[in-house]
């Protein structure tokens, strides 16, 4: 089918939403995997059909499935995320040295450049890659030597919850950290340093400028200049313009920089979207307002979308997974809530319409635009 | 033949009914039931019990003849009515939340 699929992953399931042409009816199918919690759906990017979801639960641990057809079948695969070796302490939130356990798959990646390469980030903080369609799975280890002693769990656990490759230089892996930071592999994930200079924490850390230790949120690039980085921090919302070797903070005129995930607009690099919360501690909109704040400056000058979007008593939040925008002309964006609803805007931001409105909590949002 | 029900998400995943019978060699024991059923069904791996050390999940019991068998030792023999195929081994999923 030609249109977009919207991969929608909740607390109790997973709902695969599709359109021919973003304006009209939605045909929603799910929930799949119903009662599992669903961290991530996503699509590879060299066969849209092949989809992989991460399946969660307390109960039961995690599982992994595929589907080869777009998520009309799903198929098993492997659930072994075995730590390297002794994975040793870290963090915890008192500051006392913790065991690092295995807990779930917060992030699934398929590769740009392998058909059957995907990377998985996980709880408590590791990489892992799949180099035969999720079937088994290797970790990285070198990430965790960049101090992971010191690295600590942020509320939602120690999740690496964001996994991004440059599509000009397949060494090239960024990967982001709640609450360690963000990291760079410049070798296909052998070896990482830290990727956090000009990152201020003074609410969080003793020393607000550690190495490590800031709770990133979320990290996006623009496809066409990978060198060009925006992070939504726990407080702030910052860039870098060299590969993260340095980062400024670009919070400008938005009424919280606090928030959670932030996305590029699909064909202008310097169109950012961020939807800011108002505080750490009271995870809603400002004034009860959803807004989408969009910069086509590459940050600094923000402004409100509300077009559609509830401008009263509206207490939901945007978890950071949770946005993304589609390929088409003009850019698709869409974003799920903790209350249940899926947002998308046809018009890159200037006016929403709510696609979905009765799902459980919306843990991520992913989109392909199908040929 | 051991019967073994399953919790509704394992059962699920497994593609199979909410009971089973399971082929379990001789002696019969939940380690030995557990190690046919993820033979037979290798997606449940990972989901009762760790892959590596083979420690029950924390919120996984194991129930048979009106007895919680989740803390006995796993090489334990299972009782004679289950072995017999008179009553099944539960699979259950910890009252926690809700």
């Amino acid at each position: 089918m030609s249109g977009v699929r919207v991969l929608v992953g909740t607390h109790k399931g997973a709902f695969i939403l599709t359109s021919s042409n973003r304006n009209g009816s939605w045909d929603v199918s799910g929930p799949h995997f119903a009662g599992w919690e669903i961290y991530h759906i996503k699509g590879s990017p060299l066969n849209p059909d092949r989809l992989y979801a991460s399946q969660s639960s307390d109960w039961f641990g995690q599982v992994i499935h595929r589907s080869d057809d777009g998520g009309v079948t799903w198929a098993p695969v492997g659930n072994q995320f075995t730590y390297d070796g002794n994975p040793g302490t870290h963090q915890f939130y008192d500051g006392t040295q913790h065991p690092w356990e295995f807990k779930r798959v917060w992030y699934l990646e398929p590769s740009l450049t392998e058909p059957e390469t995907v990377y998985a980030g996980v709880e408590d903080a590791a990489l892992f890659r799949s180099s035969d369609g999720g079937e088994s799975w290797q970790e990285l280890p070198g990430l965790r030597s960049v101090k992971g002693h010191l690295w600590q769990p942020g509320a939602g656990g120690m999740c690496l919850h964001t996994i991004l490759q440059d599509p000009a230089d397949p060494e090239r892996l960024y990967i982001a950290i709640s609450a360690a930071g963000a990291f760079r592999s410049d070798d296909r994930g052998q070896t990482w340093r830290a990727i956090n200079n000009g990152l201020h924490s003074d609410y969080e850390l003793p020393d607000a400028a550690a190495e490590v230790g800031h709770c990133v949120h979320n990290i996006a690039m623009h496809p066409s200049r990978p060198d060009v980085l925006f992070m939504q921090k726990h407080w702030d919302v910052l860039r870098s313009d060299n590969a993260g070797e340095s980062w400024r903070e670009v919070s400008g005129n938005l009424p919280s920089d606090f928030g959670f995930p932030i996305a590029v607009h699909a064909h202008e690099p310097e169109t950012i979207y961020v939807v800011p919360i108002k505080s750490d501690s009271e995870h809603f909109p400002p004034d009860g307002k959803l807004r989408v704040y969009r910069s086509r400056t590459g940050g600094g000058e923000w402004e409100a979308l509300t077009k559609g979007l509830p401008q009263r008593d509206c207490y939901v939040n945007v978890l950071r997974s949770a946005m993304a925008v589609d390929t088409l002309d003009p850019c698709g964006v869409y974003f799920g809530t903790t209350g249940g609803q899926v947002y998308a805007s046809a018009n890159s931001g200037d006016s929403w319409t709510k696609i979905v409105q009765d799902l459980p909590k919306v843990l991520s949002v992913e989109v392909q635009a199908l040929p | 033949m051991i019967r073994l029900i399953l919790p509704t998400h394992l059962w699920r995943l497994a593609n199979t009914d909410r009971e089973i019978e399971i082929e379990v060699a001789d002696p019969a024991t939940i380690e030995a039931t557990l190690d046919a059923l993820e033979a037979r069904y290798p997606m449940l791996r990972g989901t009762i019990r760790d892959h590596v050390t083979k420690e029950r999940r924390a919120y996984v019991r194991f129930f048979a003849c009106g007895e919680d068998w989740s803390h006995e030792p796993q090489d334990m023999l299972l009782p004679e009515a289950v072995v017999k195929g008179e009553q099944p081994v539960r699979i259950v999923g910890a009252m926690a939340g809700g």
